[in-house]
């Protein structure tokens, strides 16, 4: 066994994730990300079972870890209760933890993903707030929702909803002890750490791509426009 | 298979969902883009059954959607739950109702490794100590609000002003449920009904007299996946996966679709958009959308709720076709007004809106 494979093993979702896989093949059957990505969960969990490090630090240099979406559909169907989207999961955090992320395409999508959800945990208390909901980013929400936007106060409050108000209700203002204890929480347990790890590797990765990769907040640096927007042609579609 | 035998296997399915006293948790995709809906919960809860409901201010976000794009390690997570669940007991609630399903899962996951890694609670302990002082407990009672609405469906439908039956025909309506994946695919046994026959969606439709419609791509992902959304880069993948949806209720002329998941309920109104913008293609009846309405919108349309205050304007696909199907009153001309009448001129390049 491998340094690597040891790593993986003292994450508890690899552990629960992984209980001998029989090769039937029925999570690639009911995964959404086979259908539209060159990818197979059950390639992923044979490689991993091999417990060779050098495949292993193949598979964490790839694409093809970052192409599953976690909906976790392999852990209902898998005959011997094995969940491919856990051992992806394992795989991932390895992967930024080794700083293997940014060399492949899929994995340097970490920076936008830190700036644009990361961040606004720690400035909003969630994950997605309403104003960082610009259709810029987000073509897809469409005309009414640019009126949302344009008319905010009236139409939230319409509805309801305490937009940067005080006390309950939705999209109300945290606390700023609240957010200290959040941000308390991530220095303690790691976030913080795991946060830099993304900006660092990727502020490296940038510098060899000759990309900006701008101030921790922008989503308008050349780095991240980059990784938020590019597929190289041919690259990643089932073939 | 005798009728009891058929009993005990169902029974195997149900799970136990309190009564009363709920500790109610926001979703950050709900509350964003479907603020409303949480409203209409909170009537149905309150006004309408008489119970009691409390919302700390102090609760956060779990970091769920954070956590499935590996932007927050496991370690931060089960902090940021602990937190929430020390809030709870601080308040004199055990009762956990999180309005997201994403969140549900996360919960169930962590009370699931919690109870098989003891030391991974151990260290929780011991880091939410030390960044906050404070202490947990678990939830006596961990359900989805879904599961709330489907607990007292029949008294929602005993106070019902309408039925999900169309008023000119005095047919049912056809209803395509669609259960967010992290509800019952990761824990089978904390889903009403598991994962092969969720009920928490069809049995509330069939309570309000609508007719469940069972599709061949039924419990397909709508496409989500995180990264495979919030990166643009990669929304190939989610606006698929929902098409492939589509496609497949399209025969069958589904006049609604109910969700109980927030990010699911985005997607299947926000792609048909999409769709339409893309390749001109509409799935629901007379070149309209399918309107996609979540349960607590949908036990709030059936209760007489002015739509509007339900935040049902904010939807992309039109939901007024459903609105008119039912019989239901309301004001078309308050759609985009302010909460005071005031005009607020109309979304700009609407389509599924018919002149």
């Amino acid at each position: 066994m491998g340094a690597l494979f040891d790593k993986l093993n003292n994450d508890v979702r690899f552990v629960e994730g992984i209980n001998g896989c029989i090769n039937c093949g029925t999570c690639t059957a009911i995964c959404p990300a086979a259908e539209v990505y060159d990818y197979e969960p059950r390639s992923i969990v044979n490689m991993v079972q091999t417990r060779d490090d050098s495949i292993i630090e193949g598979l964490l240099k790839s694409d093809t870890i970052w192409y599953c979406g976690e909906c976790m559909s392999c852990k209902t169907r898998c005959p011997r209760n094995n969940a491919p989207g856990l051992v992806v999961q394992a795989l991932r955090g390895l992967s930024i933890e080794k700083g293997y992320f940014i060399e492949s395409e899929k994995g340097r999508q970490q920076l936008s993903l830190k700036r644009m959800l990361g961040n606004s945990i720690l400035e909003t208390g969630y994950c997605v707030h309403f104003d960082h909901t610009e259709l810029s980013m987000f073509p897809e929400l469409g005309p009414v929702w640019q009126w949302v936007r344009d008319n905010r106060e009236k139409v939230l409050a319409k509805v309801g909803a305490n937009y940067k108000g005080d006390g309950p209700g939705a999209m109300r203002n945290i606390a700023k002890e609240n957010l200290d204890e959040l941000e308390k929480i991530f220095e303690v347990t790691g976030g913080i750490d795991w946060f830099d790890k993304i900006e660092n590797n990727s502020a490296q990765k940038a510098e060899e791509m000759n990309l900006d990769i701008g101030e921790k907040t922008s989503k308008s640096s050349t780095y991240f426009r980059h990784v938020y927007t590019y597929n190289t042609p041919n690259k990643h579609n089932r073939k | 298979m005798k009728k009891e035998g058929k009993k005990k296997i169902w029974s195997e399915y149900q799970k136990e969902i309190a009564d009363d006293k709920f500790y109610f948790v926001r979703s950050c995709i709900r509350q964003t883009f479907f603020p409303g809906s949480d409203t209409a919960y909170l009537k149905i809860l309150r006004d309408v059954l008489g119970k009691d409901v409390y919302e700390d201010p102090n609760h956060t976000t779990c970091t769920g959607i954070a956590y499935h794009t590996e932007v927050v390690p496991f370690s931060t997570i089960q902090t940021v739950v602990a937190r929430n669940f020390a809030l709870m007991r601080e308040n004199g609630y055990e009762n956990y109702t999180p309005s997201c399903v994403t969140s549900f899962g996360i919960y169930s996951e962590i009370l699931d490794t919690w109870h098989h890694f003891p030391e991974e609670k151990q260290r929780t302990r011991d880091y939410l100590r030390k960044a906050t002082g404070r202490e947990f407990e678990e939830p006596a009672n961990l359900v989805h609000t879904s599961d709330v609405i489907y607990k007292f469906r029949n008294e929602i439908a005993a106070k019902a002003k309408y039925r999900l039956v169309n008023k000119e025909t005095g047919e049912p309506l056809k209803v395509v449920d669609h259960i967010g994946c992290h509800y019952s695919k990761m824990f089978p046994s904390k889903g009403v009904g598991g994962a092969e026959y969720p009920q928490v969606l069809a049995g509330l439709v069939e309570t309000f007299g609508g007719e469940v419609i069972d599709y061949p791509e039924r419990r397909h992902c709508c496409g989500f996946g995180f990264r495979q959304y919030f990166v643009q880069a990669n929304r190939g993948y989610s606006i698929s996966a929902s098409k492939k949806k589509f496609a497949s209720m399209e025969p069958y002329k589904p006049d609604l679709i109910i969700t109980n998941c927030p990010g699911c309920n985005y997607f299947m109104d926000r792609w048909q958009y999409a769709l339409e913008e893309m390749e001109g293609k509409t799935y629901g009846a007379n070149g309209e959308g399918i309107p996609v309405l979540s349960y607590e919108e949908v036990a709030g349309i059936v209760l007489g709720f002015d739509p509007w205050k339900m935040g049902l304007q904010m939807h992309q696909t039109d939901i007024e076709p459903l609105l008119k199907k039912i019989g239901v009153e309301y004001n078309p001309d308050d759609k985009y007004k302010g909460p005071n009448g005031e005009d607020l001129g109309l979304p700009k390049g609407l389509k599924f809106i018919k002149d």
